[in-house]
């Protein structure tokens, strides 16, 4: 079982990021299960989303979770919120930020120890996409650093998920996961 | 009018709303009347986005509250249509008024009842609240656990709803926000292999048919509706499962996914057993493998058919456990719960000596865990070993400050 928790304001796309990682996998012939924590949460609102992916039927419905891979995806979630919280030993942080890894973890002493991957999807996602929605170039980051699959099979996937939206904002977005994929670190 | 099938793949990642939302694009309803209400709203308003995309035939009446959604689906069924919509919580308790109405008219309406807490306080978060609001109104009540069984229980309801020996409305329930808003894999049918399954639809007693003139929603007094009732109680309690498990039946033929009244998990040789309906049920089958290798024989049941209630089923299921948990998820407000009342019901006249609890959890939309699932059975497993209950009968899970136990 593979856990991932996605850090998000509410209108960034954690959703969208978190349904449309799920249908990619599920090509795969993985099991997947995409959620989120909501309430009466305004655009801008803290908000979590979560992914679980099994090779065989996954029936837990606890919302519970010890997370493999922790998305954040704007940067001030570092701060307002507990990132960490229900970590494990070896799970691994991928978060948006202007600042080196050294400079994030001096800033917020909880990610001392901890596997640690920065990349700034927010400044990616404006400078392609032409705005703050910083959901797609996570998932560019996330196939970095955790090498589920190949860049190309996973932008292909994502053009037949992204295919309603107008052709520009697809090669928009898909300029925006292969500059995530180069520039995490 | 002429209107377009779509290509599905195989393995659609959706949640439970669109799942249901699909399953009414290929029943093709005539009619969906219904005013949006969290956490059900994505599945009319992608019924409205299948009809205004030419996917579908029929109509979308947009109305001013759930009362009126109810009373034009009424109005539509009575007329000789299929008909849907769906509602949650307090949408669903604007409308009970009107589901006594569509049961007593006998109309196979299908509602999709997406489970959320009841106010006040104001909860947007699924529990069984409203579930069990409706569980006296004569309408049949089915339960998914997961978007793959509230595609499918949608297509069950309308075969059984419409069948002519029966007649009576249906429900369609999955949890809010578990099931409703959780993305998962769900096998699909093409658009002929669905709409083949439903049927065309069959009216019966329409009042569009001019040729032969019907009065409905009349009124009888002392003289008549003592016996307009009980013969809905007698087709409820005789008719309605003979039907579901052929439509169970026939559907499992068509796509090898196979539906029961109760579904039993791991209960053949079973000592202990939590019975729960929704999301529940696949999370206690997790814990109870879970159990199995620490050496608790733990099972699980869980309510397909709500309304009519299961009776023999349940009793078959239980009739060798040692030791029972029921688990409502709505506040009993005074009473044992709902569950534990049932199973105890059914359970009283036969041979068992098997130790019953109830407890009250996941209201709000409160987490249910695997650690809570985990102490539950070995509570249960204590019971069994002392030969006795050994804690209060109805005691509450997950709930913060003291812990609350009764009776």
């Amino acid at each position: 079982m593979l856990e991932i928790r996605w850090h998000s304001r509410a209108g960034q796309g954690a959703v969208t990021g978190a349904k449309g990682l799920a249908d990619v996998i599920s090509t795969t012939g993985k099991d997947v299960q995409a959620f989120a924590f909501y309430g009466s949460a305004k655009r801008g609102a803290a908000m979590t989303a979560y992914n679980r992916v099994d090779d065989k039927p996954i029936m837990n419905h606890e919302k519970y979770m010890e997370p493999d891979y922790v998305f954040v995806i704007d940067p001030a979630l570092v701060y307002t919120t507990d990132v960490t919280i229900n970590a494990k030993e070896n799970t691994v942080f991928i978060i948006t930020t202007h600042m080196s890894r050294e400079e994030l973890v001096a800033s917020q002493p909880k990610l001392e120890g901890k596997e640690v991957h920065t990349v700034d999807c927010i400044k990616i996602a404006q400078e392609t996409i032409g705005r703050a929605i910083p959901n797609t170039p996570m998932l560019g980051a996330f196939m970095k650093i955790s090498g589920m699959y190949e860049i190309e099979f996973f932008k292909d996937s994502m053009k037949r998920i992204l295919a309603k939206l107008p052709q520009k904002i697809v090669d928009a977005n898909m300029l925006a996961i292969q500059r995530a994929y180069d520039e995490v670190k | 009018m002429a209107f377009d099938k779509m290509e599905l793949r195989d393995i659609e990642v959706w949640d439970g709303n669109f799942a249901a939302a699909q399953a009414l694009r290929q029943c093709q309803i005539d009619v969906v009347s219904a005013y949006p209400i969290t956490p059900s709203t994505p599945i009319v308003e992608g019924y409205a986005k299948f009809l205004a995309d030419g996917y579908v035939e029929g109509e979308f009446v947009m109305v001013e509250s759930e009362h009126a959604a109810m009373s034009g689906c009424i109005g539509a069924s009575a007329a000789g249509g299929r008909v849907a919509t769906a509602t949650s919580s307090q949408g669903f308790a604007l409308m009970v008024e009107t589901l006594y109405q569509a049961s007593g008219m006998r109309l196979p309406i299908v509602l999709n009842v997406v489970n959320r807490a009841l106010a006040a306080p104001l909860n947007v978060n699924g529990d069984h609240s409203d579930m069990y609001l409706g569980r006296d109104s004569g309408w049949i009540q089915l339960d998914a656990y997961s978007p793959q069984e509230a595609y499918d229980l949608n297509f069950i309801a309308f075969r059984v709803a419409e069948d002519h020996d029966v007649r009576l409305p249906c429900m369609v329930h999955q949890d809010g926000f578990m099931t409703s808003h959780t993305a998962q894999g769900v096998h699909t049918m093409d658009d002929d292999t669905a709409y083949g399954f439903v049927g065309d639809f069959k009216p019966m007693n329409d009042m569009l048919d001019f040729e032969h003139p019907v009065t409905h929603g009349v009124q009888t007094e002392e003289d008549w509706h003592f016996e307009h009732k009980a013969r809905q109680h007698n087709d409820l309690m005789t008719k309605v499962m003979p039907k579901i498990q052929a439509a169970f039946d026939d559907f499992e033929k068509l796509t090898g996914r196979k539906y029961n009244i109760v579904e039993k998990y791991d209960m053949d040789d079973a000592d202990v057993a939590v019975v729960c309906m929704g999301t529940s049920v696949e999370t206690a089958r997790e814990v109870a493998l879970e159990m199995r290798e620490k050496g608790i024989k733990a099972g699980v049941v869980g309510l397909r058919v709500v309304r009519p209630f299961p009776f023999f089923e349940i009793q078959e299921a239980l009739k060798d456990v040692k030791a029972i948990a029921a688990l409502d998820r709505s506040s009993p407000n005074g009473a044992p719960g709902m569950l534990f009342n049932e199973i105890a019901g059914a359970l009283f006249n036969t041979d068992t000596k098997a130790l019953l609890s109830g407890y009250v959890y996941g209201l709000g939309g409160r987490d249910l865990t695997k650690k809570h699932l985990t102490d539950l059975y070995t509570e249960l497993q204590a019971n069994v070993d002392a030969g006795k209950v050994l804690t209060p009968l109805q005691q509450f899970i997950g709930v913060r400050g003291p812990k609350l136990a009764f009776l």
